[in-house]
């Protein structure tokens, strides 16, 4: 095993490389849409609900038939795999960032709109640093599920350890499949260390938030 | 020329979703440097009369001066700044320390950094929190009563001419209470600013006030010195409060006897 790993460690890496890319580039793109999204819901509280649901529904949707359907409108390849991510990460973002953000004692909001502050110092000397937290947990959840939903898409030619995998599975080669497997899990544990380490840092141990 | 502060002029409100006024035809003048406590039962609408002050609320007609300006033609924005506003749940922002909850309206007025620290360390004083004690303190990590101070010296850091105080001692202990209603005197003897404090409990706003608005179901009952309410209560709502006010202090004595 570790043998096959050694005489392949360029396809190993390689795969491991375009995993980690295809994962960066999903998630700097969901963070982009549900962010705009968040802020959009927060300031017209009508579509809040719709938009959770919305997203909730297409995150019911199994990935390899979202993988397929969009086939015929954007092709193979990592364009429409980025593209399935960044809705499936939606529905686990715009939750989190909507509960930081909505989810707060309102006499705080009050006591904001009172002192003098506007709409726009409310959001980023209140709401933001208050759902700090939400928003991380938020971003880690969507990194550790995208690593896995990553995986499928090699099934639309989208590369990454998905290759790895389905490779292994088409021929029955068992040190595929282990290192395939060993890999993305891997990959997902250090995103979710990293990101619990990020959350850890930015909360002010006595803040209680 | 009289130093009317806040004047009142025919003000009603009623909320779009209720029938019948929260506040109903209220014509007052509060003058510098009065401590005016807002008595009422919930639902008296001695909150929203405190709150249309600094336009959290909007009379649906009526106006309201400060310093002789219609607010109705101010910037809500600068106006808030220019008063103190305390609530009952503080309010401080958790994610921020004591000194810098104080610095927030001075931040937002642009005070230069050093104007602002020697502000934040004159209020804990002036509070009764020693800076170097609470400066670094986060909310979280304070008493109610402790809490309650810094959302008061929160309020005072601009020096506003005016102070709002909703129900500031509501969620405080009996023994914190009284010993904070004392120093809020104090305050206030020190400070020379006009103060409306609202209340639900006659006891804090007899205490408190050198006037006294007494409000039941949107209107205004009587607005008098607590001397002369206690020694002629207005008709009605007035008399059985100040009746029942009286009944619970028999009922102290007799426990004594």
């Amino acid at each position: 095993m570790i043998d096959y790993a050694l005489s392949h460690a360029d396809k190993l890496g390689e795969a491991l490389w375009e995993h980690v890319l295809m994962v960066a580039l999903t998630l700097l793109f969901s963070v982009m849409v549900a962010s705009l999204l968040s802020l959009l819901a927060v300031y017209v509280p009508a579509i809040s609900k719709p938009l959770v649901y919305v997203f909730s529904v297409l995150y019911a949707v199994p990935s390899l038939a979202l993988f397929v359907l969009l086939i015929p409108l954007t092709g193979l390849g990592q364009k429409t795999a980025i593209l399935v991510l960044i809705f499936y990460n939606q529905y686990i973002l715009l939750r989190n960032f909507l509960t930081g953000l909505k989810d707060l004692d309102l006499s705080i909001i009050e006591a904001a709109v009172g002192m003098g502050m506007n709409r726009l110092q409310i959001l980023f000397q209140v709401r933001l640093p208050l759902a700090r937290r939400s928003i991380f947990t938020g971003i880690r959840l969507a990194s550790v599920s995208t690593v896995g939903i990553a995986t499928i898409a090699a099934f639309i030619n989208a590369g990454g350890l998905g290759d790895i995998l389905f490779d292994g599975l088409r021929t029955l080669n068992m040190n595929k499949i282990i290192w395939g497997s060993i890999l993305s899990a891997g990959l997902a544990l250090l995103v979710n260390a990293l990101f619990l380490y990020i959350e850890k840092r930015l909360t002010p141990p006595a803040a209680n938030l | 020329m009289s130093n009317t502060v806040i004047t009142f002029n025919e003000v009603s409100k009623k909320y779009d979703h209720t029938d019948g006024y929260a506040v109903k035809h209220i014509s007052l003048k509060i003058e510098q440097g009065e401590f005016i406590t807002i008595l009422g039962s919930s639902g008296s609408g001695k909150t929203t009369m405190l709150k249309m002050v600094n336009r959290l609320q909007e009379p649906s007609s009526g106006t309201i001066a400060l310093s002789g300006e219609n607010i109705a033609a101010m910037n809500p924005v600068e106006l808030r700044r220019k008063i103190g506003y305390v609530i009952q749940q503080t309010g401080l922002f958790p994610h921020l320390t004591i000194a810098q909850n104080i610095a927030v309206v001075p931040k937002l007025l642009k005070w230069p950094r050093e104007r602002i620290q020697t502000r934040v360390d004159e209020l804990l004083e002036l509070v009764g929190l020693p800076p170097k004690d609470y400066r670094n303190r986060y909310p979280a990590q304070l008493s109610g009563g402790q809490q309650q101070r810094s959302g008061l010296a929160r309020a005072l850091a601009a020096d506003p001419e005016v102070m709002l105080l909703d129900e500031p001692f509501g969620a405080i202990d009996a023994i914190n209470r009284t010993y904070l209603q004392d120093e809020l005197l104090r305050l206030h003897r020190g400070l020379g600013k006009t103060f409306l404090l609202v209340t639900h409990d006659i006891n804090e706003a007899f205490k408190l006030g050198t006037r006294v608005i007494i409000m039941d179901k949107g209107e205004v009952c009587q607005f008098d010195t607590p001397e002369r309410i206690a020694k002629h209560p207005a008709e009605g709502f007035v008399a059985s409060l100040i009746a029942s006010s009286r009944q619970q202090e028999r009922f102290w004595e007799e426990l004594y006897d």
